[in-house]
């Protein structure tokens, strides 16, 4: 199968490691990947601030690049959101009816890796190999955005030698939201602070998720807190084998 | 409406620092979530129950003029009387005129969220007019002079140790009271009970109004409002046009969603249900004063429409991740939390309450426990749209670093070669902010990220220049 990487500007700037791991974890269960160069940004943090004029070129850049694209598939569950749930909406707010059926047409091949690998490869067991403590955080955007229910924790049940733990209180949020955790500092801090507890409370050296964002977010803290909890990827960690560890 | 002095963010700050308010918050919403979460899961045909009150309600806004004509014609054919109050002052003056007639200087109050919007207690003082509150929680914070903090237990940010220290200076001076909830709650009912018998005018907001039998409806909890309702000579009801819903069988959809989504509870202690009057039972005299202070111009907004279709359960505040650590307060609004920061900016003037649309992470929790599926992130995120192009129409608002910053991203973003450029422009300028490959200050309102966490430092290889170098290795 012929997979357009999605790879979002955040995790192409910041988090290169992310979009490699997929790129082996992809390419190691058969697919062909391919990675439009011309993508840029997907307009969600411009879009969900209220710049929804700003954010339009955004997305018809993004239609333009990923049109005709087999699959299309992204490391990050809050952008996929973005194509999913707020596309249609600026297309509609804008009355622009061409970009409406380009969204139409192409939002049912956008996948979040977790989705992609569950419900279009049906693979669960990747032959990832991962000898640690981990907890999973499922972010607001899989969780209640995509629903990817269990897809991510079924995928990490699957990998040898993972020590997988359950994190009180999952499903709250981080405190990340974007552009709020700088808005909102404080609040956003105090959410952050209950998340850090829960993540302790587990005793997990890892703490993994399917957005780099929150994981930045929550790694901030616990790195600012010298806790000596790492965040990672969910796709670093499906990418992991025996061989390279 | 409320308008707004501080930010959402200076008074969260405050808010915050609170631990006791931290600790009263965090165990009472974890509590009545909890509760929530049973009675709901225990129904399995509640997501057809929500479709099914999202459906009525949208319907009915659809046709809302015609829906509240029918309703006067009810109440009319009932024996009541419907008035109009296109305002708060309006409303007031409808209400205070009505309690005077009446020859009354005290009144009796039950469900006053909608009277709170329209400060009428306030009003009646003016001309001295005395109101007592008989909610429980509602007496507890007009004892106190506070506002409300939560729709459904106005007093959550209180514990029971404040509310005996609170009841010892106010209703139950010199008295032996202890913190138990029992004492507590006959304190009040000692005091209550003698409004209750000697008070002839009651005033009270509404759960719901069916347009086709003209019957109100007021759901509760302790029977104070079946006392308010059933005693005294003149009842007077103060409900939001949007309370309206067609009939009398629309109560078995909203009688089920209400009771489990904001008390956690099968059924509610008291449904109180009237029909205009009875002949030697009731109130002989009933008015129903019909309010839009606002609403008829959400209806307006195709997008923030939905907002109306709340039925004040309280369930979005109880699972908000923001409100469970700020508080009602901080939203400065009778109306709170996620539903607050939708409901409030619309009914009063947007540049008051900008900083509501922003208070929240967009987490979607809100929206899943909504009984009638109002999309609150959606209208959040529309609200925040109208909020930024407001103020670009003041030059300062233009020029702020955050729309700069926006601007300047998005035609940065624009094209490959000009988003490719920034990425290296950032790895050049954050040199000087780097230590030991981590970002731990940044000026500006970045601060607000550097202040509790640290940042990783741009790494040397973006991912498409590993795909770049990949490819011409191939």
């Amino acid at each position: 199968m012929r997979v357009a990487l999605f790879i979002t500007c955040f995790n192409d700037t910041l988090f290169p490691e992310t979009g490699i791991a997929m790129t082996r974890l992809l390419e190691r269960l058969g697919c062909e990947v391919t990675f439009p160069l011309e993508q840029t940004c997907c307009g969600q943090m411009h879009y969900n601030t209220g710049y929804q004029r700003e954010a339009l070129p955004l997305i018809r850049h993004f239609v333009s690049v990923f049109g005709e694209a087999e699959m299309v598939v992204s490391p990050s569950a809050s952008c996929v959101g973005m194509v999913r749930e707020q596309y249609p909406r600026a297309a509609a707010q804008f009355q622009d009816a061409p970009l409406a059926a380009a969204v139409a047409a192409l939002v049912p091949r956008v996948y979040e890796l977790s989705e992609f690998l569950t419900d279009v490869l049906r693979v669960e067991d990747v032959g990832a190999y991962f000898p640690h403590r981990v907890t999973y955080h499922p972010t607001c955007h899989s969780l209640r955005g995509l629903h990817v229910g269990d897809k991510p924790l079924r995928l990490l049940r699957a990998v040898r030698g993972i020590d997988l733990v359950e994190l009180p209180d999952a499903d709250e949020c981080c405190g990340f939201g974007g552009t709020f955790a700088v808005k909102n500092a404080d609040t956003s801090q105090a959410m952050l602070a209950d998340k850090i507890r829960s993540v302790l409370d587990t005793k997990a050296e890892i703490i993994c998720a399917a957005d780099n964002s929150c994981l930045m977010h929550i790694g901030g803290g616990l790195s600012r807190q010298r806790t000596g909890v790492r965040p990672l990827h969910l796709a670093e960690i499906l990418a992991s084998t025996e061989e390279e560890a | 409406m409320a308008i707004r002095e501080h930010t959402f963010q200076q008074d969260a700050h405050i808010a915050l620092a609170n631990t006791q308010l931290r600790r009263n918050l965090g165990k009472a919403t974890s509590v009545i979530r909890a509760k929530r979460g049973n009675v709901v899961g225990e129904l399995p045909d509640w997501e057809a129950l929500r479709e099914a009150g999202r459906a009525i309600k949208a319907q009915t806004l659809q046709h809302l003029d015609e829906y509240l004509l029918q309703l006067e014609a009810s109440v009319t054919r009932a024996g009541g009387q419907v008035h109009w109050a296109q305002d708060a002052a309006e409303a007031n003056r409808i209400i205070t005129e009505l309690v005077q007639a009446a020859g009354s200087r005290e009144v009796v109050k039950v469900k006053s969220l909608t009277t709170d919007e329209i400060k009428l207690n306030a009003a009646l003082a003016e001309v001295g007019i005395a109101a007592t509150e008989t909610d429980l929680a509602e007496l507890i914070i007009q004892l106190a002079g506070e506002s409300s903090s939560h729709i459904l237990v106005p007093a959550i940010h209180k514990n029971r140790s404040e509310i005996r220290a609170l009841f010892r200076q106010t209703i139950a001076k010199g008295q032996d009271l202890t913190d138990h909830p029992k004492d507590l709650t006959a304190a009040a009912r000692a005091h209550l009970r003698r409004k209750f018998l000697s008070t002839s005018v009651a005033i009270s907001g509404a759960n719901f109004a069916v347009a086709e039998t003209g019957t109100v409806a007021v759901v509760e909890s302790e029977g104070n409002g079946r006392m308010c309702l059933t005693l005294p000579q003149t009842l007077i009801t103060v409900m939001g046009i949007e309370k309206v819903i067609p009939t009398f069988q629309d109560l078995d959809v909203f009688l089920q969603l209400l009771p489990r989504s904001s008390t956690g509870e099968r059924m509610n202690p008291y449904t109180s249900l009237w029909t205009g009057v009875t002949p030697g039972d009731g109130p002989q005299a009933f008015h129903l004063v019909l309010l839009d202070n606002g609403r008829t111009n959400v209806l307006r907004d195709a997008v923030g429409r939905q907002t109306l279709q709340c039925i004040r359960c309280s369930a979005c505040l109880n699972i908000c991740p923001v409100y469970a650590r700020v508080g009602g307060h901080a939203y400065s609004s009778v109306y709170p939390g996620p539903i607050g920061s939708i409901l409030t900016p619309q009914l009063a003037h947007l540049e008051r309450a900008e900083t509501l649309p922003y208070a929240s992470s967009l987490c979607g929790a809100c929206y899943e426990v909504c009984p009638v599926k109002i999309n609150i992130p959606e209208v959040l995120v529309h609200l925040r749209g109208q909020v930024v192009r407001h103020q670009e129409r003041r030059l300062a608002g233009k020029l702020n670093p955050e729309h700069v910053a926006m601007r300047t991203l998005a035609r940065q973003f624009a094209t490959r070669a000009r988003y490719e450029r920034a990425q290296r422009l950032g790895r050049l300028g954050q040199g000087p902010l780097t230590h030991d490959g981590l970002i731990i200050w940044l000026p500006g309102m970045l601060n607000g990220w550097t202040a509790t966490r640290d940042l990783r430092q741009l790494p040397r290889q973006t991912f498409r220049e590993w795909w770049q170098q990949r490819e011409a290795k191939r």
